[in-house]
């Protein structure tokens, strides 16, 4: 997990140490949820000073000494996958046959299985700290049975109890990739930290209860159902007897004890509350706007300015906290502003505007670049494409695609590859290769090219050359779903044709050889796409959910908003604070840039799904950001325009640019966009 | 520096000229002097005039639905127990839940639950009535919220409830009594009218800066952003270019402010502590929650945006700078600060009180951005003007001015501060009326008297904004009670020089015996310590 990208000076200096301050919060956090689940735990309507005062002993017993020391090794862990899984590029999953990919992933399986534990720690803190029933696991039987004496009986509280710590470490597990949980999403208001923990947290505990009450339903009709698996096992591992004196509690009438249900509900709540806290103050320590110099009088700290930070690709973190601290720095400070536009001192270039602009403009075009692209697959792949000659029309179109895509695919100049596939959380493990044989049957074919999902971008590696390529299309999916680009995005040119290891030769030698063998390949692939295409399941699970590629393309956009604004906003400042006229230089290359986005992206919310809005997710936690970032980046690029329209007003008509994009700006001077 | 206010001990409306004769409105102002007359032949048109619009009060239905009483009548009544307790607690809340319950007949429900339930009501009233009395605003109804606490004269009465400038453009939007938007574009004849099922009880208007098309909408329970394509035809665009952006307990919206560089919306309710912070595009909002005031009323955005003004339903308002979001309490004697305008460069607010008959000034000094922390506000508010009432005989006898501000609005340039009074409902010869004076901001903040905006006769002034961008001056829009919509020009060349007068007038300062009178008639000004 540690690779090359964890010993950047940034990630050493900066985020660890913020991810350290945010554990080390939600450690002193900790004594304070603990006192509220003992407090609550031995609650008693009709006995409010036993409770009150058995509560007050409770908290100064060594259990719950020991129980908080083992809540802060959770907490800890907590912490480092929190770290370790984070990412600023949400994955979105295109299909949901990605989704189960994603969900069963080496690595995240590693975080689920982590997850069981911990909450089987937790649980069992819980349990000792109630006391009571919880106590302990297998418990001399009762005396009906124990004419023999020492045989001892199977406490099934306390394995209830502690399956479903599992149960709930698990579903937060899954909970968390289902919905993106591990994204952090920057606020778009800078508040202070303690402020904005402050507003959130009620948020947080209501989140956290509503929760565990879905995790305490899911978990009985769990147990009820397989409740008998786990409590035989335990009782034939550890060699203790059921106790048949008592209620079963997979039972309708075992489970319906309240009590129990409080115990459980209160202590789900607790596991979620200390976890989920974790996770808020992690995100908000992580997402704090990190000041970078514009320049530096040291040579060795010249790596650390923010023109030379802006051009790095990874890590991610960095490239987004100085994105965000350029559009800081364009609206709010006038000091840093005149450092961008200043000329270097000897030579008098103007370095640090050049870099900044030069970096913004690169990223918007690759953002255009791909919108581009994705609208010629999706607009190609609605049309009869031309034919080769030799197959009938329905067996070659896919080809056809394999070709062309693998064609455009080659000449697409691969610029930037840091930011143009965002990078998911599964990337940063070194040992990824190794599963992609395992994740093959499940590579999603109707993915979008830009689908982030990891998985999805790695076995798109073998795409061409599977055999599952354009087996289980239906022509009606076909229609909407480009392909190979999967493939493309993100590897160089070179690479995405590796040498298959499967027998079936890759499509495109075929193309070029049309033979028997080749025909019979397509030939039966067709046929077993046919098959497939009938299956419900199939279907549903290689259906394209709506608008997910479209939230796929835009998943990193929250870098563009920020490069745009930051951009318009230094542009707009220049009219008054360039002394040297640094700006005026870039300004048609600005113009023309924006404008060519503002194409591209007027064409894609022309797309089918491209412009129905999602649905919003009701809490803060599950953070639904980029399922709205094309809209903001819409909104965000046509305020850029406007704003640099305004500033400039008439003087933009004596810039250099095309009568198309001159007529496009008419309109924006005019107010009619 | 700290504001240093230099009082007359005199009345700053005494100092102004008479109003005009009844029966003349005020035309424009041109040489320093506001001119009256019956029509407006007296003045050569320059471009484009905007359209002097008249909604007459009777033709505008307004929507008589109080919101529960007209539904039993149309609800059937022989639904299960069920259905009509799901949808009363789907309408409003755990309240009406109760009530449903306890208005039941006994073969529905045993008696024991009819009557534990209106104990249960009985308690949530009291208790609410108790928390009522601490926020006395609280036992309004919402419409009545939004009337007192609208920027608008007599809100509930009023033809036009709404109105707003495009800031870059020859555009306006206006909100009607019947609950529809108007939009009048200088460059098509097509005026669409927006209307929205949730659009209801529209209190404020705003065009977001930086973009052509998006109008922000204050409505009854939610917010509406309509995203108008300006080169659309078409008369009634669908409710489907509206979003809809609403929050649990932030209702009614009675106040809402576009940042100036057009990517925030905030938004207040009075019965929401919490003001929010929405991105629109997302439709997500961060609640800036603070305790105290009971709510927000009104927001202003400075033209710099680099601070907000958020007033409370108590003697309380608060100034937050939008940086880092913290604000600054500012603690009035009186009563609850009713409307605030900011100069062009956000280094000086003014404001007003209820319960008082002056304008206070608040000066900020820092130099927004620089990141020396923040707050450089002067440590106590200066008053600037004194508009207690006085008497004026004209020709038809006695008019007596004065009372307190219901809303002010300051001139983009920062040159003229109109103020509307509220008048005394019960006394005929005490009308509304709009006091506008002449204001300098730099090197040294001074204000000047120049007159009184006369309206129609029997009509009295509801509301007013200043156009954003008038060339010749400054454009002041009144909408008045009878339903007309007038702008008032005030041709002036700024003191900065810029700009040409076209319009015919000789520049200002003129070398005039009017001039001079000015310069005597000086009600504030300021002297740096």
């Amino acid at each position: 997990m540690f690779n090359s990208e964890q010993n950047h000076w940034f990630v050493r200096k900066v985020i660890f140490w913020r991810a350290a301050a945010s554990v080390a919060w939600s450690v002193l956090l900790l004594p304070v949820t603990t006192a509220l689940f003992a407090f609550l735990s031995r609650f008693s309507l009709f006995h409010p000073i036993q409770w009150i005062s058995e509560s007050f002993s409770l908290l100064y017993g060594s259990y719950v000494i020991f129980s908080l020391v083992l809540l802060c090794g959770v907490v800890l862990v907590v912490g480092v996958f929190n770290l370790e899984y984070y990412t600023v590029v949400p994955s979105v999953p295109c299909t949901k046959i990605a989704l189960l990919g994603k969900v069963l992933h080496p690595q995240q399986s590693v975080h689920s299985l982590v997850h069981s534990m911990m909450g089987i720690m937790v649980t069992w803190c819980a349990a000792t700290m109630i006391g009571g029933r919880y106590w302990i696991l297998a418990a001399p039987c009762s005396e009906e049975e124990g004419v023999t004496g020492q045989k001892m009986c199977l406490n099934e509280y306390y394995l209830f109890f502690l399956l479903a710590g599992a149960f709930m470490g698990y579903s937060y597990s899954l909970l968390g990739v289902v919905r993106n949980m591990n994204y952090v999403s920057f606020q778009t208001i800078q508040q202070c930290k303690y402020l904005r923990f402050k507003g959130m947290l009620p948020q947080v505990v209501r989140y956290s209860a509503v929760q565990s009450l879905y995790s305490v339903r899911n978990y009985c009709l769990f147990y009820f159902f397989f409740g008998y698996i786990p409590r035989a096992w335990i009782c034939t591992t550890l060699n203790v007897h059921e106790d048949s004196s008592l209620h079963r509690l997979d039972t309708v009438s075992g489970l319906l004890d309240f009590r129990l249900l409080y115990h459980l509900w209160l202590s789900g709540t607790f596991l979620l509350l200390t976890w989920h806290i974790t996770l808020l103050l992690f995100r908000i320590f992580i997402t704090e706007a990190y000041s970078f110099p514009v320049q530096s009088s040291f040579s060795e700290d010249v790596s650390q300015c923010l023109p030379k930070v802006l051009s790095e690709k990874q890590p991610l973190i960095l490239k987004f906290l100085a994105l965000q601290d350029l559009f800081l720095l364009s609206q709010q400070s006038l000091s840093r502003r005149m450092e961008v536009f200043s000329l270097s001192q000897p030579g008098g270039h103007p370095h640090n505007w050049n870099a900044i602009c030069k970096e913004c403009l690169s990223l918007l075009s690759d953002l255009s670049q791909r919108l581009v692209e994705y609208q010629e697959v999706v607009a190609s792949n609605g049309r009869a494409r031309p034919l080769s000659s030799h197959s009938d029309q329905r067996s070659t179109s896919s080809e056809t695609l394999v070709t062309s895509g693998t064609e455009e695919q080659l000449q697409t100049p691969q610029q930037s590859i840091g930011l143009k596939t965002p990078s998911s959380v599964f990337l940063r493990s070194t040992s990824l290769g190794l599963h992609t044989p395992m994740t093959a049957p499940f590579t999603p074919r109707q993915e979008s090219p830009f689908s982030s999902s990891s998985v999805n971008r790695f076995v798109g590696n073998v795409d061409p050359s599977s055999p599952w390529y354009g087996s289980v299309q239906s022509p009606h999916v076909m229609r909407r779903g480009p392909k190979l680009w999967t493939a493309s995005t993100g590897s160089p040119p070179g690479s995405s044709l590796p040498p298959s290891p499967t027998t079936i030769p890759s499509p495109v030698p075929a193309a070029q050889k049309p033979g028997l063998f080749s025909l019979w390949l397509q030939n039966r692939q067709e046929q077993v796409k046919n098959f497939l295409a009938r299956r419900v399941l199939i279907m549903y699970l290689f259906n394209k959910l709506p608008e997910a590629s479209s939230q796929a393309l835009f998943a990193d956009s929250q870098a563009h908003i920020w490069a745009l604004e930051g951009l318009s906003n230094l542009v707009a400042a220049s009219y008054k604070e360039d002394r040297f006229g640094v700006v005026q230089t870039m300004l048609p290359s600005i113009l023309s840039t924006m404008l060519l986005l503002q194409e591209a992206v007027d064409k894609h919310f022309k797309l089918p799904h491209a412009s129905s809005k999602p649905v919003r997710s009701t809490c803060c936690l599950e953070d639904s950001t980029f399922k709205t970032l094309r809209f903001a980046l819409r909104a965000a690029l046509k305020t850029a325009m406007y704003r640099i329209t305004v500033t400039f007003g008439e003087h933009l008509h004596s810039v250099q640019m095309s009568a198309e994009h001159r007529k496009r700006l008419q309109q924006f001077m005019e107010y009619k966009e | 520096m700290s504001g240093v206010s230099w009082e007359l001990g005199m009345n700053s409306l005494s100092l102004f000229p008479p109003p005009g004769p009844d029966g003349n409105i005020t035309l424009f102002e041109s040489n320093n002097e506001l001119v009256c007359g019956t029509s407006l032949g007296s003045r050569q048109k320059q471009g484009w005039e905007p359209p002097s619009l008249l909604f007459p009060r009777e033709s505008l239905k307004p929507h008589s639905r109080p919101e529960s009483s007209s539904k039993a009548a149309f609800l059937d009544h022989r639904d299960t127990l069920w259905m009509r307790s799901a949808r009363a607690w789907r309408d409003s809340g755990l309240s009406g839940l109760l009530d449903e319950i306890a208005n039941c007949t006994e073969e529905e429900v045993p008696r024991w639950l009819t009557v534990g339930c209106s104990w249960t009501l009985a308690l949530l009233r009291w208790v609410s009535s108790f928390h009522g009395s601490l926020f006395p605003h609280l036992t309004l109804s919402s419409e009545d919220m939004v009337a007192e606490f609208s920027q608008v004269l007599d809100w509930s009465d009023c033809a036009v409830r709404a109105f707003a400038w495009h800031p870059h453009t020859d555009k306006f939007a206006v909100s009607l009594l019947d609950d529809s938007i108007r939009i009048y574009n200088s460059k098509s004849a097509t005026a669409p009218t927006l209307k929205h099922r949730l659009q209801r009880n529209v209190a404020a208007l705003q065009w977001k800066p930086l973009c052509a098309s998006a109008l922000a909408v204050a409505c009854h329970n939610c917010l509406l952003v309509w995203h108008v394509d300006p080169t659309s035809l078409s008369t009634r665009p669908s409710s489907g270019c509206a979003q809809v952006l609403s929050h649990p307990g932030h209702c009614p919206v009675t106040s809402i402010a576009w940042s100036p560089n057009g990517s925030l919306l905030l938004s207040a309710s009075p019965v929401d502590t919490a003001m929010m912070v929405w991105d629109v595009a997302g439709e997500s909002c961060v609640p800036l929650q603070r305790v105290g005031g009971g709510g927000v009323t009104f927001l202003s955005w400075s033209p710099d945006g680099s601070r907000v003004l958020a007033s409370t339903p108590s003697a309380l308002f608060r100034v937050w700078e939008t940086r880092t979001w913290t604000c600054e309490r500012w603690p009035c004697l009186k009563g609850r600060c009713q409307t605030g305008c900011w100069s062009p460069d956000g280094t000086r607010l003014l404001f007003s009180v209820q319960g008082e008959m002056v304008i206070y000034a608040l000066t900020f000094t820092d130099a927004p951005g620089e990141p020396h922390g923040w707050s450089g506000s002067s440590k106590a508010a200066a008053i600037v003007a004194d508009l207690s009432e006085t008497s004026f005989s004209t020709s038809q006898g006695q008019v007596r001015v004065g009372g307190q501000v219901q809303t002010m609005a300051w001139d983009p340039r920062g040159e003229r501060l109109a103020v509307l009074l509220k008048g005394d409902p019960e006394a005929p010869d005490r009308p509304a009326m709009i006091a506008v004076f002449k204001t300098r901001i730099s090197p040294i903040f001074e204000l000047l008297p120049c007159g009184f905006v006369k309206g129609e006769s029997g009509a009295e002034p509801r509301l007013l904004q200043f156009h954003p961008h008038f060339p010749n001056g400054a454009l002041l829009t009144v909408c008045w009670s009878n339903g007309r919509i007038s702008h008032v020009p005030f041709f002036f060349v700024s003191a900065g020089g810029s700009v040409l007068n076209p319009g015919g007038s000789p520049p200002w300062p003129l070398p005039q015996s009017r001039a001079v009178e000015n310069g005597e008639r000086l009600l504030y000004t300021e002297m740096s310590s």
